[in-house]
């Protein structure tokens, strides 16, 4: 019989589950949980200076690792300020566990101080969350969490337990089962034979990637499809890295910013293969227009994806690696020539355009000067806004889990924590942040986050003093009238880096900005590296919100 | 590049209708325990689903509960069940066509 605390029960289930660094922000109502950590030799806990930062950052361990990392608030605030990273991982189907204190049982529902009814507000934003009203409970609800944060499609679980469910104390026999993931859907090999019949059968096919193949870790096999049934394949924002955007069946990133030959290429299709994508808008442009000759093949582990923007003519519920082994040998080997060599003609009449790509001071330039100094073991995340459409249109991504960004919620404020979470999860990797002057504000705190842990994480600024996507629209679609997108007084982010105790370069001044950048992303430990970029750099090609993806503009 | 765009506009979608007469009644098999009827009126609610009617009692040993709810039919009734299905209280979710006895016999509770 062994008799402890919820809180050192919690400690101890999250020790068993295999959690050895969690990220958080202690308060009143945490506090019986701070203790129990204060007890544990296996977690190293990362202490953040704003509750986000702690969810990003445990997102950031997730997206690298692949399995449920973990993330600690207080009640009140402390949990109110997860709840943009919680929602950020529902959207992108991370699996992250959000512990939050609550007050006591006895207390909840009288306003108490720092009292919010954070289960009621996270049922939402999570894949399942649980209000803990014993300690006993615990046994259940902690390994469950882990459960369902890992199975089928993954995702946030929030628990929150009250601080005297923390204190109590609970007798059992023995610790509940290291928990693992629940076995995936079936489905039915008749539908994978006709899936096999349809790309068979198919003239122009392509195949369509999103982030489901890389949380199923079917990369390899979505391109080994590709090499053998001659699939031009085009990756979500989320599936970057899937296949390598120098493979020669690559057609790189479709949709609002992708290039016009991959959207052009779509256009023309006659099969759509979709592997584990959601057919976002984002990706899609108007529904109705969007590959409008072709018959749909449509993987995914979650069925109610199925048919839900799009009619698929196949619909497999299933795990994509599972799918894509069942469907790989009973897809007859193809060259296409003609159609391979169409692409191959629109790719050449309409590529994507990169101008200044040689360029260390202009927005592609850089990232290829960056992506110079690095290989395929670095990791790359992003902020949100047009330094994050660059990146993804521009940088040469190769594997799975190397790109890292906020895709469906679309943060700004996630790169930097996600880039401290990827460095914690993988400390023997350079981590590159890509942000911007307006993203990198939004969790700035984290600079001492990132100096106290001594991560090996570069943040390369785009710096436009704007906030250049909003400006972008505001110039395209508004009339040129330009309206609280422009910051009127310019930031000295050198300053603040070193105010936070964190390394700062400037490429401006450099007389060699490659030597300068190249120096700066070999020396171990966290650094920023600041570029001025010129605001009136816009990101093309693009589609307008709501318009078909073949009306690009620029 | 800019002058050929002045024309260009930001296209918003229209909301679109859906409104249906036939009235049909869902048995959901849920865990029974408090917050479970959030979860599942909070799916409608965010898409505009109007429930007409709702009824929920224990079942056996009261570990679980049965749901019975009256909808509209509307043409996202099946994506509507999928996203159901979806919750993890959610043990079953099952769709009866047509006046089902289980709201007709409480009108005399709405007079």
């Amino acid at each position: 019989m062994m008799q402890m605390t919820g809180a050192d029960l919690i400690v101890k289930l999250l020790e068993r589950q295999g959690i050895s660094t969690i990220a958080g922000v202690p308060g009143g109502a945490a506090l019986p949980m701070y203790d129990a950590l204060s007890k544990s030799e296996q977690i190293h806990h990362v202490l953040c200076r704003h509750e986000q930062g702690a969810g990003f950052i445990a997102q950031g361990m997730a997206r690298v690792s692949g399995r449920p990392e973990v993330c600690l608030a207080s009640s009140g605030p402390g949990a109110t300020n997860l709840i943009t990273a919680i929602a950020d991982a529902k959207l992108d189907s991370i699996p992250i566990i959000a512990l939050t204190g609550q007050v006591p049982l006895s207390m909840i529902g009288t306003d108490a101080f720092q009292e919010v009814d954070t289960y009621g507000l996270t049922i939402p934003i999570t894949k399942h969350n649980f209000l803990v009203r014993s300690a006993k409970e615990l046994l259940t609800a902690v390994p469950a969490a882990f459960r369902i944060a890992m199975s089928d499609r993954p995702g946030p679980v929030l628990i929150d337990v009250p601080k005297d469910v923390q204190n109590q104390m609970v007798s059992f026999e023995e610790f509940p089962d290291v928990v693992v993931p629940d076995a995936a859907p079936s489905f039915d090999i008749a539908a994978i034979e006709e899936a096999a019949k349809m790309i068979e059968a198919a003239e122009r096919p392509v195949l369509y990637l999103g982030g489901g193949v890389i949380h199923s870790g079917a990369a390899h096999m979505a391109v080994t499809l590709a090499e053998q049934a001659s699939l031009p394949t085009t990756m979500t924002l989320m599936a970057l890295g899937a296949m390598p955007m120098d493979h020669p069946l690559s057609l790189g990133m479709l949709g609002m910013h992708g290039a016009r030959y991959t959207n052009y290429v779509l256009e023309e299709a006659d099969l759509l293969i979709c592997v584990g994508a959601r057919f976002d808008d984002r990706a899609i442009g108007k529904t109705a227009e969007f590959c409008p000759n072709a018959k749909i093949i449509h993987v995914d582990i979650d069925r109610s994806e199925l048919h839900k923007v799009k009619n698929a003519h196949v619909a497999i519920a299933g795990d994509v690696a599972q799918v894509l082994s069942e469907l790989l040998p009973r897809v007859k080997p193809q060259l296409r020539k003609r159609w391979l060599s169409h692409v191959e003609s629109l790719k050449g009449r309409f590529p994507l355009a990169m101008p200044g790509i040689d360029n260390p001071r202009s927005p592609y330039g850089l990232i290829h000067a960056v992506a110079n100094c690095l290989d395929d073991n670095a990791i790359i995340t992003s902020d949100v806004g047009q330094h994050q459409m660059w990146v993804a249109q521009a940088y040469p991504f190769r594997r799975s889990r190397q790109w890292l960004n906020s895709g469906g919620l679309g943060t700004m404020g996630f790169g930097f924590p996600a880039a401290i979470g990827a460095a914690l999860a993988a400390p023997d990797r350079t981590v590159v942040c890509f942000s911007g002057d307006g993203s990198l504000k939004m969790n700035i705190q984290e600079m001492a986050t990132a100096a106290q842990e001594n991560v090996n994480v570069k943040i390369v600024l785009f710096n436009n003093q704007s906030l250049g996507l909003v400006h972008q629209q505001q110039n395209l679609f508004y009339g040129k009238r330009i309206m609280a997108s422009r910051y009127e007084r310019p930031t000295d982010f050198l300053k603040i880096a070193d105010g936070f105790g964190m390394r700062a370069v400037d490429l401006d001044p450099a007389p060699n900005p490659r030597a300068t950048l190249a120096e700066a992303l070999n020396t171990p430990g966290p650094c920023l590296i600041h570029a001025s970029i010129d605001p009136n750099e816009f990101v093309y090609p693009m589609v307008p919100p709501g318009a078909a993806n073949s009306e690009m503009i620029g | 590049m800019s002058e050929q765009n002045t024309n260009l506009s930001e296209y918003i979608p229209d909301v679109p209708e859906h409104n249906g007469f036939t009235k049909v009644v869902l048995e959901l098999g849920v865990a029974n325990h408090p917050g479970v009827m959030s979860h599942i009126c909070g799916l409608f609610a965010r898409r505009a689903f109007n429930v007409e009617g709702i009824l929920c009692m224990p079942v056996g040993s009261g570990n679980t509960s049965r749901i019975w709810l009256l909808i509209f039919e509307d043409e996202r009734l099946s994506k509507m069940i999928k996203q159901v299905e979806k919750l993890e209280d959610v043990l079953y979710v099952r769709q009866h066509v047509g006046e089902h006895p289980v709201f007709g016999r409480l009108d005399e509770f709405f007079q």
